[in-house]
């Protein structure tokens, strides 16, 4: 049984088709890489599993999507409950203007959560989960927007722990960070791996190729190839793969 | 060619200069103008100078306090003993109340007799105090001429009770006038801001963008509106609404006044506030929901605080507004100079006063003065007002770049 799984899937923004005809599975504890150059639909497939495009009120979306076997598009679909079990990490970091405390502690407040111990509790573990624990023990009142922007990485990747989603979702969380910060990113999706399905989207191939297990290439909303990491740097089957791949276009 | 070009910019930013040089001495002007018409209240005794207050030369009294004259001649004070000297009841002589009797010519046509009537009343009368035209002070007075002590400022702001014309002193307190504002302004206010961030949520969040379009030229529409026609409207509806609904003799009342002005301030608070919902940034909007906040929880944990500086920016600008609101105001308050006692009882503001009063005063008496002093409180209490709208501002800005 696969974690994350979509069949047949269309997806149009008013009369723009952004995804077509898509069906690809994803397995439990797996990082799953999503790549191909800009405007390919990496993002918007992506988002399909926390219904966030529903955000779009043009959006209009056929075949099906399953998170752990059920439709998640189906009319009695709890969104909410959804979103707390698949996070996601944004391409820019987007920590709210709290303190560092109150941003890891959001989602289990809107959750009813109300037990203060809990709450500290979750909110130290997450913290360590995305090692920003170290950096910040010292004083978690600190406004969030005074960390540096990879700190901020680290702390939305805690914020979404806190809540103890199964799947994380992450659109090119790396691109905006230093080089040092992105590799403590990928450090750190490598060991999330052991406990979360994660599927990140990037642009940075060797990113891809050392974090990901399996690849699926898209190019112009469609899924060319999808393999294992290893083949589809090596022996792709598509010569559209293999020149993205190696740089030759994109 | 170039050169007539040139020419004529360097005009045209003269010029543009000049006018704000202009704009900017003239603004200074009316401010000096305002404060030093004012200061003429605090520089003079609260009595015009024509008229004489006097006590027999027995009586050891020191000099009263005008609230204290005005009490006397109110008899609300009855006995000497309650300004410190011997027990005596008061006795009272207005040179007005003879006029009432006899036809003016008559006591004002033998001034010499008058004279020497008014002094052989001070001298036979230990109690008396009374009051004449200075034009008929007696050449040897028998009697004891009063000093009425200036009006300081402290008195102004914090004296509970305004009556202009009071005889012989007018008392100018501005406390009920300033609690009036206040009152009227503050709860207007707080019927405004619920329900202007209420519509404000609503476009932002709920209402679709055909709905927007006509919601918002309407709300600009609601700006347009003279205040008159507001004011016609709350005398007509609101005030009637207000004495059935809590039984009163008369629905002229601080609410009245509170809901025209929570009307009028509307548009101000839901333009402002709508904008500063608007601009939450969609990241912030998404990393919410993406941890499973529902709208509501977005629009209550992540968008009002967001936006909260411009939230208070459009109370504080609203206040603004309905802080120095006139003449509706005016028509549906009640008008009445008193220390306001609930919010169905009629006040007067500060500017519905200076425009009541304006007319019936003369132009280089007190009374004009105390209304130029009312324009200096209500002038620094705006200005304290958009100073914290400034104070607001920025911020709020240097947020949206981030
Ligand atoms: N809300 C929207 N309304 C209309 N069109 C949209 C919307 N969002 C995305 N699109 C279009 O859908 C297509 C796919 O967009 P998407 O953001 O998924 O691309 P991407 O692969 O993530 O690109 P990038 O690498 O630049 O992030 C693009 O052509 C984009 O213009
Ligand atoms: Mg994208």
């Amino acid at each position: 049984m696969s974690k994350l799984e979509a069949r047949d899937v269309n997806l149009f923004f008013g009369a723009h088709q952004a995804l077509k005809n898509i069906s690809l599975q994803m397995e439990k504890h797996t990082v799953t890489a999503l790549i191909g150059p800009s405007g390919c639909g990496k993002s918007t497939f992506l988002r399909l599993f926390n219904r966030m495009n529903d955000l779009h009120n043009d959006m209009r979306l056929s075949g099906t999507i399953l998170v752990d076997n059920k439709n998640i598009y189906q009319r009695s679909a709890d969104v909410d409950a959804l979103r707390k079990k698949v996070g996601m990490v944004f391409q820019k970091p987007n920590p709210f203007p709290k303190s560092i405390f109150e941003n890891v502690a959001y989602g289990l407040r809107i959750n009813g959560v109300r037990n203060k111990n809990y709450i500290e509790e979750r909110v130290t573990r997450s913290l360590q989960q995305a090692s920003l624990w170290d950096d910040v023990k010292d004083n978690l009142n600190r406004p969030a927007l005074q960390l540096s922007y990879g700190q901020q990485q680290r702390l939305c990747i805690a914020r979404a722990l806190a809540v103890e989603p199964s799947v994380l979702l992450m659109d090119e969380p790396t691109s905006a960070l230093d080089p040092a910060s992105a590799s403590t990113i990928e450090e750190l999706i490598y060991e999330l791996k052991i406990k979360y399905t994660i599927v990140v989207v990037t642009h940075n191939m060797q990113q891809a190729a050392r974090v990901s297990d399996r690849t699926a290439f898209f190019y112009l909303g469609e899924l060319v190839e999808y393999d294992e990491t290893k083949i589809i740097f090596t022996h792709p089957t598509h010569q559209r793969t293999q020149n993205y791949v190696t740089g030759r276009f994109g | 060619m170039k050169k007539l070009f040139n020419i004529s910019n360097t005009l045209i930013t003269l010029l543009i200069k000049l006018c704000g040089l202009i704009s900017g001495i003239s603004v200074l002007l009316i401010i000096i103008f305002l404060f030093s018409e004012a200061s003429g209240l605090f520089n003079k005794p609260s009595i015009d100078q024509e008229t004489v207050i006097a006590i027999s030369k027995k009586n050891t009294i020191n000099d009263p306090e005008a609230i204290q004259i005005k009490q006397i001649f109110n008899r609300e004070i009855r006995n000497w003993s309650a300004l410190g000297g011997k027990p005596d009841s008061i006795l009272l002589f207005r040179l007005d109340d003879l006029i009432l009797y006899y036809p003016a010519d008559a006591v004002t046509e033998v001034p010499d007799t008058m004279r020497a009537r008014i002094n052989r009343l001070f001298a036979q009368h230990d109690n008396l105090i009374g009051y004449f035209p200075a034009s008929l002070m007696p050449h040897e007075f028998s009697g004891r001429v009063l000093r009425i002590p200036n009006l300081n400022v402290m008195d102004f702001i914090r004296g509970r009770e305004w009556i202009p014309d009071a005889r012989p002193v007018n008392i100018y307190g501005a406390l009920p006038l300033i609690t009036g504002t206040l009152w009227v302004s503050l709860l207007a206010i707080l019927i405004a801001l619920p329900l202007g961030l209420a519509v404000a949520i609503y476009m932002v969040e709920i209402a679709g963008r055909n709905i927007n379009r006509i919601l918002r030229p309407a709300i600009t529409l609601l700006s347009g509106i003279p205040s008159i026609v507001y004011g016609f409207f709350g005398l007509v509806v609101i005030v009637p609404f207000i004495q059935d609904q809590f039984g009163l003799p008369a629905g002229e009342s601080a609410l009245a006044g509170a809901i025209l002005l929570a009307i009028m301030a509307l548009p101000t608070i839901i333009s402002i506030s709508e904008q500063a919902i608007r601009n939450t940034p969609q990241s912030m909007k998404e990393a919410s929901y993406a941890l499973g906040a529902s709208k509501w929880q977005t629009i209550h944990k992540v968008m009002i605080p967001f936006a909260s500086r411009g939230i208070i920016a459009s109370a504080l600008l609203g206040l603004a507004r309905a802080i120095g609101e006139t003449m509706a105001v005016l028509m549906v308050t009640g008008n009445a100079a008193v220390m306001p006692s609930g919010f169905l009882e009629p006040v007067r503001t500060i500017p519905a006063a200076i425009a009541a009063e304006m007319g019936e005063s003369t132009q280089d008496g007190l009374h004009v003065k105390a209304l130029f002093a009312l324009g200096c409180i209500l002038f620094v209490i705006t200005l304290l007002i958009n100073l914290s709208v400034e104070y607001m501002q920025p911020r709020t800005k240097k947020r949206m770049m981030l």
